[in-house]
């Protein structure tokens, strides 16, 4: 029942061969028993979250479900949830119990989703490892010497080791695709506005967006239906119809479901930084695509290299802005001694923010200051734009592009928590999406295995044109159809 | 542009983050390891080219002057702080939020 996919769970539900109260505790229990260790959540509510079930039960009774409903997910501790600890994985919120909801949190409400608890994450989504977590580290349930990746490493880690049926991310930079990859899970980053972002705690808010963690593509759709859609409470969501996401997905079956299908490769992804295991893997599941009817075409986006300077000018900078707010006057840590109120300010800022979040604010501080302006902040977003037309010149060529979504499995926890850079480089693939505000998703395609090491997942990542989320997900789906790399479930006692 | 001691102290005022004596070499140097991550960007000529500020090339959308929101001010500073300086009372008193006074 855990490894269950969500439609066969609402199929359970409906058919009540189970209750969501006894889904929910089924959950509920395996938290208690693998939390501990993984630590993959930072709050639980066992009352809040046994309420929604029975609610759900009693919807389904009268006959009002909603394929969501009764359905245990975990949220992202990013997302505003009524009532609920919102720390963003930070000292500074440790203490804070959401006022409102979050547009997401809303809309998974009107379906009759059950809120199994908030995810662990790296401080403010800062971070490729979950290691700048105020609240601690993440294990990697394939192997708990790993990270889990980041920064949405909680719900990584909790849809891995199936203590959620699926789970919210975010993704500013990379933040679903690269934990998405390093845990064996296919994550989808939409276009930029298509979900609110709405009583989601702001990085950069001109890259963050919302998107499903799940066991797959088709997981991920049936999360879509309920997370996109336009909110005037948010001023970049944008005004399109609503779209059913599992539009393209139960089509009558072929032998080659993706005949014409145009894949482009990037040169650029598969150049030097890129694992040979994780090349091999990524081969495999091309080689896969072509029997499935896709045609390959050579394609470059020359400016990929440049995506990681941009986005370390520009995400800073956006960051260094939006976290102004935490001051320790109206919410948040306030230090225990202070002389004046900068020193208030200045104090409550040092001890409530861990280390990354303070060198990025700093960085960002420095870009925007006076004098240095238009060397980096506009130098950054006219690069930007290059980076854009790469990817309108590579459609010209190609319906979806793929690539690796992470350079490597995952990596050992403490191997780059003291080189900010090295980090950095992790989201090599997947932070050019972001600046072009593109679709970009990860999808389970098979294991590596470093010497002595465990065999670890590696993603396959697809970016697709804007709005082509429906398409993706069928491209991805398919290839889901024939292999089983998704369904593979780690063995937490031994990992 | 290499960065010095003064400059971190510097920006660490302008963000408002108190950077100890201890704490500030080490910060040079992780600053001064992104930053020439950064310096990247200025091998590139981008004479011409028109800033990209968001993903999508939209105009504001202006809402209508109306009230939204109900007051919800007892909800929200239920988030308060504490007072600090051996005070361990949230920093709130007849609904407004207490600072250090900042006029004699």
């Amino acid at each position: 029942m855990i490894n269950s996919s969500l439609k066969q769970l609402a199929n359970m539900l409906q058919a009540k061969t189970i209750s969501s109260v006894e889904l929910t505790q089924s959950f509920l229990s395996r938290i208690n028993q693998y939390n501990p260790d993984i630590n993959a959540y930072i709050a639980l509510d066992e009352t809040k979250t046994l309420a929604q079930a029975k609610a759900a039960d009693l919807r389904i009774a009268t006959g009002n479900a909603t394929p969501l409903t009764g359905i245990p997910l975990a949220q992202k501790d990013i997302f505003c949830a009524e009532g609920w600890q919102t720390t963003c994985g930070s000292k500074m919120l440790a203490n804070f119990i959401a006022p409102y909801d979050a547009h997401i949190i809303t809309q998974f409400d009107h379906a009759g989703a059950v809120n199994l608890g908030k995810t662990n994450m790296d401080e403010f989504a800062m971070g490729s490892s979950n290691e700048t977590s105020y609240f601690g580290g993440v294990k990697n349930p394939w192997s708990f010497e790993h990270v889990p990746g980041g920064s949405s490493g909680g719900s990584a880690a909790a849809v891995a080791a199936r203590l959620c049926a699926a789970a919210t991310g975010t993704d500013t930079g990379g933040s679903i695709r690269q934990p998405a990859s390093l845990c064996g899970l296919t994550g989808l980053k939409p276009s930029y506005g298509v979900v609110s972002r709405y009583g989601m705690i702001a990085f950069a808010s001109s890259l963050d967006q919302a998107g499903p963690m799940a066991k797959s593509a088709e997981d991920c759709a049936l999360m879509m239906n309920v997370m996109a859609g336009f909110d005037a409470r948010d001023s970049t969501s944008l005004q399109r119809d609503k779209e059913d996401y599992t539009r393209e997905l139960n089509k009558t079956p072929t032998a080659q479901p993706l005949l014409g299908l145009k894949i482009g490769l990037p040169k650029e992804f598969f150049a030097e930084g890129l694992d040979t295991d994780v090349a091999q893997v990524i081969a495999g599941a091309i080689d896969e695509y072509k029997k499935l009817g896709a045609q390959i075409v050579d394609i470059s986006l020359p400016n990929t290299g440049l995506s990681i300077p941009v986005y370390y000018v520009l995400a800073p900078a956006e960051a260094s802005s939006n976290l102004s707010r935490y001051d320790g006057v109206r919410y948040g840590h306030r230090a225990a001694e202070y002389n004046d109120l900068n020193d208030m300010y200045s104090k409550s800022r040092a001890e409530g923010f861990g280390a990354e979040v303070k060198r990025r604010i700093l960085i960002g501080t420095y870009v925007l200051s006076a004098g240095y302006y238009d060397a980096y902040y506009l130098k950054a977003q006219q690069i930007r734009r290059l980076i854009a037309q790469d990817f309108i010149e590579a459609f010209k060529q190609c319906d979806v592009i793929m690539g690796p979504a992470a350079p490597s499995t995952a990596f050992k926890a403490g191997e780059k928590v003291d080189d900010p850079v090295a980090m950095y480089l992790q989201d090599i693939y997947t932070i050019s999406t972001n600046l072009a505000g593109l679709p970009g998703m990860s999808l389970p395609a098979g294991f590596a295995q470093a010497k002595g090491g465990p065999a670890l997942p590696v993603g396959l990542q697809i970016i697709g044109n804007y709005f082509d989320e429906a398409r993706m997900l069928n491209v991805a789906h398919q290839y889901q159809q024939v292999t089983d790399w998704h369904q593979k479930m780690p063995d937490l006692k031994n990992a | 542009m290499a960065l010095s001691i003064e400059d971190i102290k510097k920006i660490a005022h302008l963000a408002r983050i108190e950077v100890s004596d201890t704490e500030v070499t080490a910060t040079l140097s992780k600053l001064t390891g992104i930053l020439s991550l950064i310096e990247q960007m200025q091998a590139v000529d981008t004479t011409g080219i028109v800033p990209m500020s968001h993903a999508q090339e939209l105009s504001q959308r202006l809402r209508d002057d109306v009230v939204t929101k109900s007051n919800q001010r007892e909800a929200f500073q239920k988030n308060a702080p504490t007072l600090g300086n051996g005070s361990m009372k949230p920093a709130v008193d007849s609904g407004l939020y207490l600072v250090p006074k900042v006029i004699e």
